[in-house]
């Protein structure tokens, strides 16, 4: 597949600074672009704001999923103590909402926290274990102490020399093409 | 910035000044002497890249043996019966559910500090949730073995899950004994996805730090291909407040369902509606002594003293006085309810607390784990190391002695004379508790040698430098002060 070897996949630049990406991120929204990110070592605060990004859809996988539990606990203990095998045990009622209420409660925290932490990654995408920017070695300083704005050659407003200079004049100093 | 906007003397066009505050108005910064982001990362990561230490080998070693030990124990203990325990009538619970409550009370403050403290916005705990969580992980995997193994025949442990089985009979859900297992099973499994949620961005630190392939390989498995994009990161702090969210009700509900197996039966000295949150101010009061014992020779050892500062274990002495105190008010709330209730057996019960025979693990409780901590009120002995981490160790042995007054003091006198006794704990007894130490430590050496110990990223997140409104995050000074015009 030697045409699809070297297709760009998108232009990375380089900031030093939070501050410089922050503002780097409000000129690249300003610019109206869509398929673009920026890549920090931390969250960086505002900059969400910056992007434009709305509220994380994380809480509707954890509600869902403690929904789940709560419901998942009461009836199971319930069908279990009530209809399956019913044990009159002092002539106690053979459901008690409070005696299901712990194991109930216990299974909501336990189905919400896997919602949340399955559902982050699901809206993230990941595990992706193969990412073009994986295999730039400049990228790695990702994780260091470095930021980088990545503007995709998906966008339909990517222009090469265009979408340099304004990555240029945002502040990079070092702005390279990355392939797919 | 309003406030600091007002502070600050500006002329258009000219050059902007902003007064000094007063020292005492100054904060103590979370990462002393403003290293920069990289340094954090090399900090950190060299623990694991550079060889293991000759004193990481001298405390390994002995930590398998002991690992050893407990495995020969538990399989003789399995092999033979609980007779292998000193557990006889009438102290039919012992040292196997004094070592349950206790590790798992140890834990306790890993929740707190990643949890509670992060839902409060208590930013000093990002230097030491990571170390805290694995210590929860491991303690609540050495209590684990305890309610498994007493059973008697362990090999029917799966009848306490609701699974079908072939006598169709279901668990028991009236019963608190019931409710231990989804919380101690719901805790741990909670606790490692917040974990390895939290080691997600670090891991991918590791990864791209790799000069091996085998590093490269492992690291970037566990790390998901993680890329630090923004767009991850808003989902991932929310989900990470959202668990947050949903552990500190779980970590409250699970000390108090442990006391609610007590304080649910007829027992003079377990019948008592203070044991849940009782039961909670003294597990947090444990861990932290657990925490302040493990980081306290860590931070020296390690050359940590910059990311876990003095304010950092100032911090933890403060929470353990508080929490010991509060301790202490519940051993006093005891006798006066005991006193007020009226009841003849209950005030037998804390008079023979007191005065019985058992009076030497009383007198072990209350001097370590309510006079002790008294000690922490003076800045001097909170600065002093070697105070705290004698103190912290002071700690774990006398929140041991409550849960073995709890225990066996309430069980070897009850209502009837003729049904008392005297409890001896057996060599198995001790070494299994020893071999639990060994199982701990061999899984927290390793998590010092593979894990990055420290939260690199969210470390990051409080220096200064990672601030954009903050001339050290480049935020330039006019542009920081909207209205300096």
């Amino acid at each position: 597949m030697p045409d699809t070897f070297n297709r760009p996949y998108g232009i990375v630049a380089e900031f030093t600074t939070a501050a410089s990406v922050l503002h780097a991120a409000e000129k690249v929204r300003g610019a109206g672009f869509r398929k673009w990110d920026v890549f920090t070592p931390f969250p960086v605060h505002g900059l969400d704001h910056a992007m434009g990004l709305r509220n994380s859809k994380v809480g509707w996988f954890a509600f869902i999923g403690g929904v789940t539990g709560y419901t998942t606990g009461m009836l199971m203990i319930w069908f279990m103590n009530t209809l399956d095998y019913p044990i009159v045990i002092g002539g106690k009622p053979m459901f008690s909402p409070f005696s299901a209420f712990p194991p109930s409660y216990e299974l909501t925290i336990l189905f919400g926290a896997f919602g949340s932490l399955f559902g982050m990654l699901f809206l993230n995408r990941l595990p992706r274990l193969h990412h073009p920017l994986l295999k730039n070695k400049r990228f790695s300083l990702v994780t260091h102490d470095r930021f980088f704005v990545v503007i995709e050659c998906a966008d339909p407003k990517y222009s090469e020399a265009e979408t340099r200079k304004l990555l240029a004049d945002a502040g990079s100093r070092h702005i390279e093409v990355v392939e797919d | 910035m309003s406030a600091g906007a007002s502070s600050v003397k500006a002329s258009p066009g000219g050059p902007v000044t902003i007064p000094q505050p007063p020292p005492e108005l100054e904060r103590i910064p979370l990462v002393a002497n403003f290293h920069g982001l990289g340094w954090i990362s090399n900090r950190v990561a060299s623990l694991i890249e550079d060889p293991a230490p000759v004193w990481w080998w001298a405390l390994f070693i002995p930590s398998v043996l002991c690992l050893g030990m407990l495995m020969f124990m538990l399989t003789y203990q399995i092999s033979t019966g609980v007779g292998v325990w000193g557990n006889m009538h009438p102290v039919m619970w012992a040292w196997d559910i004094v070592n349950f409550v206790w590790w798992i009370g140890i834990g306790h403050a890993g929740t707190l500090i990643s949890a509670i403290l992060f839902l409060l916005r208590q930013r000093w705990r990002t230097a030491v949730n990571r170390a805290a969580e694995a210590m929860t992980i491991f303690a609540v995997m050495c209590a684990g073995i305890y309610p498994a193994l007493h059973v008697g025949r362990a090999w029917y442990d799966w009848w306490l899950f609701p699974i079908p089985n072939s006598n169709s009979i279901w668990p028991q859900f009236r019963s608190p004994l019931m409710w231990d297992v989804f919380a101690v099973s719901t805790y741990f499994t909670v606790s490692v996805l917040f974990w390895y949620m939290g080691l997600i961005p670090d891991l991918a630190v590791m990864r791209d730090r790799a000069r091996t392939k085998i590093r490269q390989f492992g690291y970037g498995l566990f790390a998901l291909g993680w890329t630090g994009s923004n767009r991850h990161w808003s989902n991932y702090e929310k989900a990470y407040l959202i668990l947050a969210g949903l552990s500190t009700p779980l970590v409250l509900s699970v000390h108090s369902i442990v006391s609610l197996d007590f304080s649910v039966s007829q027992l003079p000295g377990w019948h008592t509606t203070i044991f849940p949150p009782y039961f909670v101010a003294g597990a947090v009061f444990s861990g932290f002594g657990m925490v302040l014992t493990l980081l306290v020779p860590l931070r020296s050892i390690f050359k940590l003293q910059d990311i876990i500062t003095m304010r950092h274990i100032d911090i933890m002495c403060k929470v353990t006085l508080a929490t010991g105190s509060i301790v202490g008010y519940a051993y006093a709330m005891e006798f006066f309810i005991a006193w007020y209730s009226g009841n003849p057996n209950e005030q037998f019960h804390f008079l023979n607390r007191a005065l019985g025979p058992y009076q030497w693990a009383w007198i072990m409780m209350v001097s370590c784990n309510v006079l002790v901590p008294q000690f922490f009120w003076f800045r001097a002995l909170r600065q002093n190391l070697v105070v705290v981490f004698i103190i912290s160790i002071l700690v774990n042995v006398g929140m041991w002695f409550e849960r073995f007054v709890i225990i066996v003091l309430s069980l070897h006198r009850d209502f009837i004379p003729s049904n008392w006794g005297y409890y001896h704990p057996t060599i198995v007894d001790i070494c299994t508790y020893i071999g639990t130490f060994g199982l701990f430590f061999t899984c927290f050496l390793l998590f010092l040698r593979f894990l990055p110990m420290i939260a690199i990223s969210e470390v990051k997140g409080v220096t200064p430098q990672s601030d954009p409104h903050h001339p050290m995050g480049g935020a330039k000074i006019k542009e920081s002060i909207p209205d300096a015009d």
